[in-house]
């Protein structure tokens, strides 16, 4: 083992390159990160984050470029030589096998460990000394995705690693959680381990990172020292203009109750999923509601009952604009006036092998596409050409293959074919996953703009900010359970976190006791 | 540095539409390349092999009429195939679906055999359609009653229907004056289907056939249903989510493959073979499985394949008659076919690049 | 009944199931992996044909086992090539390694159709093979039906009890998991894959030198996919392969035995038995969407793209 010299850089970057047939993922990427440094890669959706990340981790391979680790050149093969070398990374979308227990799951990532019961044992001991409480014997599978993050760090904090990347960490906790997650990370870096922190979120960056590097379009736009910078400069480097914001005014009418949703149950179908208990909650014309809350609490299984793509038994469960719907399915709602945005957007909201135009039949076959059985295909490449207009999707023509669009553009796609039927109520999920910025704006401003016309809307999202900034009232869900609802202006991000975690009155968490936790420092997951 | 060539596989940016096109001509041809080799190996000579396998059958009158023929029940039946494997409905139940078609329309013709009427043609086409559909019926309720996978349930009603075709004919449909061989009587005139153009086996079967084509064009790339299948297809939740009803899909799937399939059969002991035997079909539906992937599962292709299987089969008995090739190099040909298709399907999606190392920095 | 008749009639059950332990425990580690093969009859065939023809040659039974699991395996290595390397569509590849294999086991056996081999002898063991009872029950069998029972054993064990076989069924769970964990997904499908069609070659082989020892074109007649369901109905656990393998054995020689008894019905509808007890069989799992949810691997039968990531 060599000294670690405080002024030899911990991993340093230069020109590191990666080439897609579409794209340039990155382009000559120069980064620097000392010891003990949390260091911020920011930028927005799709600028290449995840792949400086993964050539970092050896996942793939560069085109060009060079790694030096503790000052001498490394030629990353693979993760496990990535983690051989002290590299440790916890990934957005969780690299764990469901079916598996903790144990199982830590084990295939390590070298050797000895026996499975001796693993298990460090396990206890790690996840203790951090703070991490976790049992090794559960199937991941059962654990809450908050826990299942957990896994996935005491994984690499078993590998006493020297670098610790974390990729979009904190869309899975609650704004308390993120708090305690910071210090467990802020001890790492204080016992030298350097973190990548890669995030489109400025504040948290501002709050955590002693420094950023900003990438845009795959390229490095800028170096900052956080302290130095504020969140708008940040953002600026980042989008290479102002943050855009959306205008939300509105117009002050009492609507009709739209959607109610009343005592609704339903028992999930496998150990996967979550069952719902009693939600009930209304909607009503002229407003977003937007319903917060940590994924896989049951979200899912909420919209599948919504949209009627699973109509639940109880048919009186859901009225939409008074009538009961429960039972019937995905079309028979839509014919009353029901429009989805699901949050898969290939393979649920779009066919991935179709046209734009194709796909625009989907769902607004209805609006006179189809007569006597067959398709009238001119009418149906109209629409998708006033949808293409209207939403500013960039394509080459209605007849490409969705699949060759973005993500943002396979969205506005998709949220303006529902809109463009102008639904009297639409529900949309995670309407910017994934999206950049510009997408993201022309999306919120139009679900507002249809509030405007006297449309109820639903909004399911992970983002809170996203949440505060165009909702009228707020939900959260918690492990099955709805909360009652608040009007935006009467609460704070600090309120639905808590709430978020199941504690608001009738939640999962009893309120009472979960002040004595709180009191006593414990985190209720 | 020198400038060697590299070939770089990379994922194209668009899945090629030329390339969805020239892959099953691309497998065609490499089939043929295979062929030479495989003629060469059996101590052949290549080209006198080839041209007994694939040129002499159809190079007269009665030749064509015997490729059109081999290719009706093939296009019909990889017509109505197509219609399940479009929504990813797997049935390969074809070849029961086939005899249990020519078993109901075989009764009908027995049971009637006295009779001149007109309408006993009709009738054995109706009962082979309604015999087709009701065999494919039981993986269709099985699969939405109680999702038993309609790949194996399909496959194993093969064998049961090939038994249950036996068994009749050696039992009750076996003809009576017959000296005990497992066969019907043959087909009086009104239960045969009548040929089209002197000197050939031509029958009007082969119209039928056509139309059936044509419809399942219609039905597949015009309807909103066939809108529908190609969405469960493509993907099964999107298909949901637009509220289509996938149990409906399935049984429109299932139930297009046993009527094409039905009829076939019944075009077959009413055509080429004039009366019941216990085999009525050599693999016409698992070729067609393959005719059904060659075209692309759109009928226009699905023409084009079966008169290219069509003539393995003829090439096989030339091949076997003229030369003494074993007429079981006809399913290996099938089978590279189909491999080979698939394989160049690879280039849908990838293309491949050759280019200099010259630049190459490091 | 007597003791004799029951004992003779589950010896001869054990027997018939072989070809399913073989053929299905190949399958199930394949399918471990989230692979689907479809073409496990086309590779019972073509493994069934290369024995049969290396015992007519050679004489060597150990020869016969090994050309027939090089011979599935080749046949299994085509399918790889096609599902791993070029990401063709599983369902479609395993049906055109069905229809070639039954191609090319025909070609192959044109020489041979009808001629008999001597079969293999059973192995006596010295006072275990005597025992009343136990003996014909458990010793009076040949050497490639202890070797499935000894193959049983340990794929249980690699599954359940080696990294390796955590790791496979980590693969089979999670591709993309183990791909960002640094392992060779398409490689070790590739290693499942060939164990399942050597495997399969293995099954055929015991059918055309042991069970059979006659050369009939087209002599697996559907095992291949009967041992598709038996994973199924064994939920992917080893043990319930094992014991539907012989179950499905025991309605293989019913039809034998029926006739026995005296009843008279057409051999067609006994012939038609197995098939018709592995739909019921198939409808009677199938049902029970939880337990296949549970126990089937995640990924099975979708193509797995590298460079998704």
């Amino acid at each position: 083992m060599t000294l670690t010299n405080i002024n030899i850089p911990r991993l340093q970057l230069e020109g590191m390159t990666k080439i897609y047939p579409a794209v340039i993922a990155n382009e000559s990427i120069d980064m620097t990160i000392a010891p003990g440094e949390i260091h911020a890669v920011l930028g927005e959706n799709g600028a290449g984050k995840s792949t400086l990340m993964k050539m970092i981790y050896g996942v793939i391979k560069p085109d060009r470029g060079r790694i030096l680790w503790n000052g001498e050149p490394v030629d990353i093969t693979n993760p496990a030589h990535a983690r051989k070398l002290g590299i440790g990374m916890v990934f957005q979308h969780f690299s764990l096998f469901e079916t598996l227990s903790v144990a199982e799951n830590i084990s295939l990532a390590m070298e050797d460990y000895g026996s499975l019961d001796d693993l298990s044992r460090r396990i206890s001991e790690v996840s203790e000394e951090y703070g991490l409480p976790l049992d090794p014997g559960r199937m991941v599978h059962s654990l809450s995705v908050g826990i299942r993050q957990r896994v996935e760090i005491l994984r690499c904090l078993l590998q006493q690693p020297k670098l610790l990347i974390m990729d979009e960490p904190t869309s899975v906790l609650t704004p308390q959680a993120v708090r305690k997650m910071f210090a467990t990370l802020r001890r790492l870096a204080a016992e030298g381990c350097s973190i990548l922190y890669i995030s489109h979120k400025l504040d948290e960056i501002m709050e955590l990172c002693h420094s950023a590097t900003i990438i845009r379009g795959g390229k490095v736009t800028g170096y900052a020292v956080c302290a130095e910078e504020s969140a708008a400069s940040l953002a600026r480097m980042m989008i290479g203009r102002e943050l855009p914001t959306c205008s939300r005014k509105r117009p002050d009418v009492e609507g009709q109750e739209c959607l109610r949703v009343n005592r609704l149950c339903k028992i999930a179908a496998d150990q996967f999923g979550t069952s719902l208990e009693r939600v009930s909650f209304s909607v009503y014309s002229g407003e977003i509601v937007g319903l917060a809350g940590i994924s896989g609490n049951g979200q899912q299984e909420l919209l599948y009952a919504l949209s009627g793509e699973r109509p639940v038994a109880d048919r009186g469960a859901i009225t939409i604009d008074g009538e009961s719907v429960g039972h019937l399915n995905a079309a028979q709602r839509r014919e009353l006036g029901l429009g989805f945005v699901p949050e898969e957007r290939l393979g649920r909201g779009a066919v991935p092998g179709m046209s734009l135009s194709d796909n625009g039949i989907l769902t607004a076959h209805r609006h006179g596409m189809v007569r006597k059985g067959l398709l009238d295909f001119g009418r149906a490449k109209r629409f998708a050409q006033k949808c293409v207009t209207d939403f500013t999707v960039k394509c080459g023509s209605v007849d490409d293959l969705i699949t060759s669009l973005s993500g943002g553009n396979i969205q506005k796609f998709i949220t303006g074919r529902e809109i463009l039927q102008q639904p009297k109520l639409l529900i949309v999920s995670q309407p910017t996953w994934g999206v950049d910025i510009g997408a993201a704006n022309i999306i919120r401003q139009a679900m507002i703009d249809l509030r405007n016309n006297g449309s109820a809307v639903l909004v399911v999202s992970e983002e809170l900010d996203e949440l505060f900034e165009i909702c009228d009232r707020l939900l959260v869900i918690a492990r099955g359970r709805v909360s009652p609802s608040v009007k935006v202006e009467k609460t704070s991000k600090e309120e639905i976190g808590l709430w978020m975690s199941g504690m608001f009155p009738g939640g999962p968490v009893d309120t009472n006791k979960a002040r004595e936790l709180q009191s006593e420092g414990c985190c209720v997951d | 540095m020198r400038d060697a060539v590299l070939i770089k596989i990379e994922p194209r940016p668009e899945p090629s539409r030329v390339m969805r096109y020239c892959s099953p001509l691309l497998a065609a041809l490499l089939m043929l390349i295979s062929g030479l080799i495989i003629f060469t190996l059996l101590g052949k000579n290549p080209v006198e092999a080839f041209h007994a396998f694939f040129v002499e059958p159809i190079n007269d009158f009665y030749g064509l009429g015997e490729l059109c023929i081999k290719a009706s029940p093939l296009m019909l039946i990889g017509t109505g195939l197509a219609v399940g494997f479009r929504a990813s409905i797997w049935n390969i139940g074809a070849e029961g679906q086939l005899a249990i078609g020519a078993l109901c329309g075989g009764a009908v013709a027995v049971y009637f055999n006295q009779s001149s009427s007109g309408f006993i043609l009709p009738a054995m086409i109706s009962a082979g359609a309604v015999g087709g559909m009701l065999w494919a019926s039981i993986p269709a309720l099985l699969r939405t009653k109680f999702n038993a996978n309609e790949i194996l349930v399909s496959l194993m009603l093969n064998y049961v229907a090939i038994l249950l075709l036996a068994m009749l004919v050696h039992g009750p449909l076996r003809d009576p004056d017959g000296y005990g061989f497992p066969q019907s009587v043959l087909f009086g005139e009104s239960a045969t289907l009548p040929i089209m153009i002197e000197g050939t086996r031509l029958h009007v079967g082969v119209l039928l056939s056509l139309a059936g084509v044509v419809a399942g064009w219609v039905f597949l790339e015009k309807s909103f249903t066939g809108y529908q299948i190609r969405v469960a297809g493509g993907a099964g939740r999107a298909a949901t989510y637009a509220g289509f009803e996938y149990n409906r899909l399935i049984w429109i799937g299932l139930l297009a493959g046993g009527l094409a399939a039905g009829v076939a059969g019944v075009m077959e002991i009413a055509g080429p073979i004039g009366q019941l035997l216990p085999s009525v079909s050599p693999g016409y539906g698992y070729a067609a499985i393959i005719v059904a992937f060659v075209g692309r599962l759109h009928p226009g292709g699905i023409f084009l394949a079966s008169l290219l299987m069509a003539l393995l089969y003829l090439g096989g008995e030339s091949g076997q008659m003229n030369l003494d090739l074993p007429s079981a190099v006809t399913g290996i040909f099938q089978g590279l076919l189909l491999f080979y298709l698939l394989a160049a399907d690879f280039l849908v999606n990838y293309r491949i690049r050759t280019k200099s190392s010259q630049q190459e920095g490091n | 009944m007597d003791l004799s008749l029951v004992l003779h009639i589950m010896v001869a059950a054990v027997a018939a199931g072989t070809p399913f332990v073989f053929a299905a425990l190949g399958e199930l580690v394949t399918e471990k992996s989230g692979v689907l093969n479809l073409g496990v009859e086309g590779m019972m065939l073509v493994g069934a044909i290369t024995g049969f023809i290396a015992m007519a040659k050679s004489g060597s039974l150990l020869l016969a086992v090994v050309s027939g699991m090089a011979a599935g395996a080749a046949m299994a290595a085509v399918f790889g090539v096609l599902t791993l390397t070029l990401m063709a569509n599983q369902v479609a590849s395993g049906l055109a390694l069905t229809i070639f294999g039954m191609g090319l086991s025909a070609f192959l056996g044109l020489d041979y159709t009808s001629f008999a081999l001597p079969g293999v002898a059973e192995l006596h063991l010295p006072l275990l093979s005597d025992l009343p009872v136990i003996g014909p029950l458990l010793f009076s069998y040949d050497v490639l039906v202890y070797s499935s029972v000894v193959l049983f054993v340990a794929v249980s064990w690699f599954l359940y009890k080696t990294r390796a076989g955590l790791l496979l069924r980590g693969i089979g769970e999670a591709p993309e998991s183990a791909h960002a964990l640094g392992y060779n997904v398409i490689g070790i499908r590739y290693l499942a894959v060939l164990f399942g069609g050597a495997m399969a070659g293995l099954g055929g082989v015991y059918l055309s030198v042991a069970y059979t020892p006659v050369w009939v074109e087209g002599m697996v007649a559907g095992r291949g996919w009967v041992s598709l369901a038996l994973v199924v109905f064994a939920t992917w656990r080893p043990l319930r392969v094992m014991a539907g393998a012989y179950l499905f054995g025991g309605i293989t020689i019913a039809q034998f035995h029926v006739q026995g008894f005296g009843i008279e019905i057409p051999s067609q509808l006994l012939s038609m038995l197995p098939y018709i007890a592995t739909i019921i069989v198939l409808v009677v799992i199938s049902r029970d969407q939880q337990t296949i949810r549970l126990n089937s691997p995640a990924s099975l039968g979708k193509t797995y793209h590298p460079e998704n990531q």
